[in-house]
């Protein structure tokens, strides 16, 4: 079985502090007043958002932190209550349908939330109850992800000591056990070592190939680039772009990006700089700091130094970057990914 | 409501409160416990204390007990559940209502409750010795009053849990238990209190009150107690007050 996702024009404000499951997802907004009370504060997490993943399609959700991605899962996965819009996974209505929606997705949080009153098998298990498996195939159905995940060794053991990586995979585990059509991955290599990684991407790849649908929230564009089919850019709570990580790195103009400080930028330097051949876009960015989006890299440093001391100005610093989603984000945003 | 979800998430608690049963016996029960020996056997062996007064203070320690370990049995996991560790929320996903999950947590506390309760009066047999004379004429009156005290711990432990954080647990104890406790009638009956009348208003206040007024009328009826309807009343409306408050705070506490 296979089913999508759809949002239409969700809206999130929080009145006070967002709830854990969103945290790292919200930015300060207006304050009504602008008393600095408590109660005054106003956290706009999404400000109309409207997105569609096919069935059986991974799309990742790629922006920085505070841009409304948990917020987002939260929304979808019945935790979060949205301020205004809709939300539906396999043509259901998330907030009308709740308890015929749970049973079709699987959450794989950004911070394990194991039960640690259970030992890691005991984790399996009851999940398999709570949706209704019978006891023997979810007994079987354990014991095969506990192997495939490699904790069969500590299946028996309470979870309090387990490493990251193995809470986190056995989270993965957990939201696999009933089977579900969609999968939400919240960040689900944050904190993982490079090796644990592979592994995790290669266990959401193989979920995929059976048809299921994934969103998968991240800021490392890596991952994105990796795994996803498509990338929904995500920023303040509004989607920025979204294509195929190959058309979306295409769209910035060149695709390279060159990033220059000089001691002072001048109009006649930028209009020096526009001139050079490969050069697409000039961006001043202030304090004499200049984006060149181009079609070449390096190549193009020996004019820029030309154009530079012609009009006077010294450089201070240069930054080469190759084609990748976060020149993108920077073209739309004017920041980077990680700033 | 989807019943197989529901008795899942009821083995959950029960399977982990089995694995903890005795650090929780311990906890729920050495207090009370002491509480009676003391009183019960040696106050009364050395005469400070009438002999009668075993029979009066059985009924108030089984209420103070079931109150006790229902409420802290309840509360403090789900305080636990809900800070950082987000324990909790593979239950807040399962395919069931947010309420019925309120509710598998009063019914989980009931069980504890109830279990709680009726240890207390062979180890109170045990403890006070020769004197104690509890009466078993009144099954129905003992039930209902079990049932309901039952009910009252686990939907206050409930209001408790979604209303307190885990820095607050100290006050909780400060301020709610301990003044429930020495106001609650449990260790003197409600009708002692009639030369102190304010006191004596004031404490309906508190449901304990109805809760050990209740074991007396079951357990010892020739003890005065409250008036039987007087107290199956005011339970029946401080568990229906609770069961909603507990519900509606779980609910607001639970999604974002």
């Amino acid at each position: 079985m296979s089913a999508g996702l759809r949002t239409e024009e969700l809206k999130k404000v929080y009145r006070s502090a967002p709830p854990m499951a969103a945290q790292q997802g919200f930015m300060f907004g207006a304050s009504r007043g602008g008393r600095p009370e408590k109660k005054d504060v106003e956290v706009v997490a999404l400000a109309g958002l409207t997105f569609e993943v096919q069935p059986g399609e991974i799309l990742g959700l790629l922006g920085p932190n505070g841009a409304g991605k948990s917020t987002t899962v939260g929304i979808l996965t019945t935790r979060i209550r949205p301020t205004g819009g809709r939300a539906w996974v396999g043509g259901r209505d998330v907030w009308r349908e709740t308890v015929a929606v749970k049973h079709l997705f699987g959450v794989v949080p950004q911070r394990p939330n194991l039960d640690f009153a259970l030992t890691a098998r005991e984790i399996l298990t009851f999940h398999g109850a709570y949706f209704g498996l019978p006891a023997r195939e979810s007994q079987q159905r354990a014991a095969e992800l506990l192997e495939r995940f490699q904790l069969a060794e500590r299946a028996d053991q309470m979870v309090r000591g387990f490493s990251g990586g193995m809470m986190q995979r056995l989270s993965i585990a957990r939201a696999l056990m009933h089977d579900p059509a969609v999968l939400f991955l919240d960040e689900p290599t944050v904190g993982l070592d490079p090796q644990t990684r592979l592994v995790v991407w290669d266990l959401i790849r193989e979920f995929n190939r059976r048809g299921k649908t994934i969103l998968l929230t991240t800021h490392n564009m890596d991952e994105a680039d990796a795994l996803c089919q498509r990338i929904a850019i995500i920023d303040h709570g509004r989607m920025i772009a979204c294509d195929s990580p190959a058309a979306l790195k295409a769209s910035v103009p060149g695709g390279w990006l060159i990033r220059l400080r000089f001691s002072h930028s001048t109009p006649e330097l930028a209009e020096r700089l526009r001139a050079i051949d490969g050069i697409r876009e000039v961006r001043p960015s202030g304090d004499g700091a200049v984006d060149l989006y181009a079609d070449r890299g390096g190549a193009l440093i020996p004019a820029v130094v030309g154009a530079a001391s012609t009009a006077g100005a010294e450089i201070h610093d240069v930054h080469l970057s190759e084609p990748s989603l976060e020149n993108l984000f920077l073209l739309h945003t004017g920041r980077g990914l990680r700033e | 409501m989807n019943g197989k979800t529901f008795f899942a998430l009821l083995s959950r608690d029960a399977h982990v409160a089995r694995r903890n049963i005795l650090p929780v016996l311990v906890q729920n029960l050495i207090q009370p416990m002491m509480f009676v020996f003391v009183f019960g056997r040696i106050m009364t062996g050395s005469g400070l204390l009438p002999v009668a007064y075993k029979n009066m203070l059985l009924p108030g320690i089984m209420a103070i007990t079931m109150v006790i370990s229902g409420a802290q049995g309840v509360a403090m996991p789900l305080i636990a559940e809900f800070q950082f560790t987000k324990e909790i929320e593979d239950r807040l996903l399962s395919p069931i209502h947010i309420s019925w999950i309120a509710i598998e947590k009063i019914a989980a506390g009931m069980i504890q409750a109830l279990a709680a309760g009726l240890v207390v009066i062979p180890a109170g047999w045990l403890l006070i010795g020769s004197g104690l004379d509890l009466s078993g004429a009144r099954p129905l009156v003992l039930v209902s009053v079990l049932l309901l005290v039952a009910m009252l711990a686990s939907a206050s432990g409930l209001v408790l849990g979604c209303m307190i954080g885990q820095t607050q647990i100290g006050m909780m104890f400060t301020l709610v238990l301990g003044p429930m406790i020495f106001f609650g009638c449990a260790y003197y009956p409600w009708s002692t209190l009639a030369r102190f009348p304010i006191l004596q208003k004031a404490v309906l206040v508190n449901p304990l009150v109805y809760a050990s007024e209740g074991f007396r009328a079951a357990l010892v009826p020739s003890i005065p107690h409250m008036a039987l309807p007087a107290v199956l009343t005011a339970l029946v409306l401080f568990d229906a007050a609770l069961v909603w408050l507990g519900i509606f705070s779980f609910d607001r506490k639970a999604v974002g």
